[in-house]
């Protein structure tokens, strides 16, 4: 099972198998990994499941789409390498990938 | 104090129709709601996207939605409070009182939340100088927009709002517009004349960056961006308007003593009550086993809520079951005859 790696604000990290074709949101919120919220529950209706993704990560991930940046632009200090977290479907290409949440969602 | 049947709290489509079942059960309702128009996240979030699953209707936008909702509960002419948002709750006897910040107080037997996910607020800007600011040289919204006549002004965010008030106050004010990234979202034609009004130098754009800092004692006299490779620049700035969208907070209703799950409320789901005799919650907001956050379920769940708050507004009449293709009362109550 692929390993995701969640490292909140003051850098406390979590590793969590998370099943293949689950989000990354999924796994953290099914694991009980504070830092993301998640409101809208997956539906790219709300920017709280916001991570910024460790920058070796982010040419391997699948592109963010349009609806997903302008999101992006309502998130709390959005910076070059965020994403929203229900947007990044795991898998095994994705084992080891690292994602560190924000200060805050909202 | 205004005396009702229910308090509905949140104008969404759930809100809206729970109007109409309290309605043909011969109940009125108020509705109260946080932002300037109905429609809850359906306007506010997807006012233009269709939606595919609302039995019997193929295809509507959220907009549509809405208007289709407050036309089929036009005949029970509901009040509804706008820009209105309920702070405080407490009981007398068996009803419940309601305070807004509005200072509004309504009394009833019934409160029916159905908040989606809360209030929409904007999202503030996250620097610590911002706050003394606020509301007097920093403003989310525009209400009065003499006050920026042939001033400086600084304009954060790429969307519809920021688009459209950097257009608007350009003819008087001089504008910066301000983004993180250099693609702007906007209706195209008010993206062609922002790129119009660039190119004759009636405004200037500045992109990619952000805000790092605002200067000034009283007022606000420059802020400096950072533009993604590091530089900074300063701009001169007497006023900020800030369009970084609405972020949805709980608010209040967190502490009204109900049973809370993370952000959502607790009910039973055979009426859609909360561990208070006659709070109902229903729609996104309410959390049962087994719950969805869809539409048509909390179209269901304000249809059961409404038995129970006719029991608790009409304790000495007996609740009838009725159809409305059979029913003449409910007939007489949408106005058919």
């Amino acid at each position: 099972m692929p390993k995701i790696t969640y490292i909140d604000h003051e850098g406390l990290s979590k590793t969590i198998d998370v099943d293949n074709g689950l989000s990354v949101m999924e796994g953290a919120i099914q694991n009980n990994v504070p830092g993301i919220d998640a409101d809208c529950g997956g539906s790219m209706a709300c920017a709280t499941c916001h991570v910024y993704v460790e920058e070796k990560w982010l040419n391997k991930l699948i592109k963010a789409e349009e609806a997903e940046i302008d999101m992006i632009d309502m998130a709390y200090e959005p910076k070059k390498n965020s994403r929203l977290s229900c947007q990044l479907i795991v898998s095994e290409d994705l084992d080891g990938l690292v994602v560190y949440t924000p200060a805050k969602q909202t | 104090m205004k005396k009702i049947d229910s308090i509905i709290i949140g104008a969404g489509p759930v809100g809206l129709f729970a109007v109409h079942q309290l309605g043909i059960k011969g109940l009125k309702s108020v509705i109260i709601d946080n932002l300037d128009k109905v429609g809850g996240q359906c306007i506010e979030l997807y006012p233009d996207k269709p939606i595919y699953d609302i039995p019997a209707v193929p295809e509507c936008t959220g907009e549509e939605l809405t208007k289709k909702l407050l036309e089929q509960i036009k005949p029970f002419q509901t009040e509804i409070f706008l820009n209105e948002r309920v702070e405080q709750v407490y009981q007398e006897n068996k009803n419940w009182i309601i305070k807004t910040n509005k200072k509004n107080e309504f009394l009833a037997p019934n409160i029916l939340i159905a908040g989606g996910v809360g209030s929409f607020e904007p999202r503030k800007l996250s620097i610590k100088e911002a706050e003394k600011f606020e509301n007097k040289f920093l403003f989310y919204s525009v209400k009065d927009k003499e006050k920026f006549k042939n001033k400086n002004i600084s304009i954060f965010g790429g969307g519809d709002s920021a688009l459209d008030w950097a257009l608007e106050l350009s003819k008087f004010s001089n504008v910066t517009l301000i983004h993180r990234r250099s693609e702007f979202r906007g209706a195209p034609h008010t993206l062609s004349e922002i790129k119009k009004l660039e190119s004759k130098g009636k405004l200037s754009i500045k992109t990619p960056c952000q805000l790092e800092s605002i200067e000034g004692d009283k007022n606000i006299i420059s802020l400096q961006v950072k533009f993604e490779d590091g530089k900074i620049e300063k701009i001169k700035t007497d006023f900020i308007l800030s369009f970084f969208g609405l972020i949805m907070k709980l608010g209040p209703i967190a502490e009204w003593g109900l049973n809370m799950n993370k952000k959502t409320i607790e009910v039973n789901p055979h009426n859609f009550e909360t561990n208070k005799k006659g709070i109902f919650a229903a729609g996104d907001i309410c959390n049962y086993p087994g719950k969805l956050k869809l539409i048509l379920s909390g179209f269901h769940e304000v249809a059961l809520a409404s038995v129970e708050c006719f029991k608790r507004a009409r304790p000495n009449e007996k609740y009838r079951f009725e159809f409305t293709t059979s029913s003449k009362t409910i007939q007489s109550r949408l106005g058919k005859k």
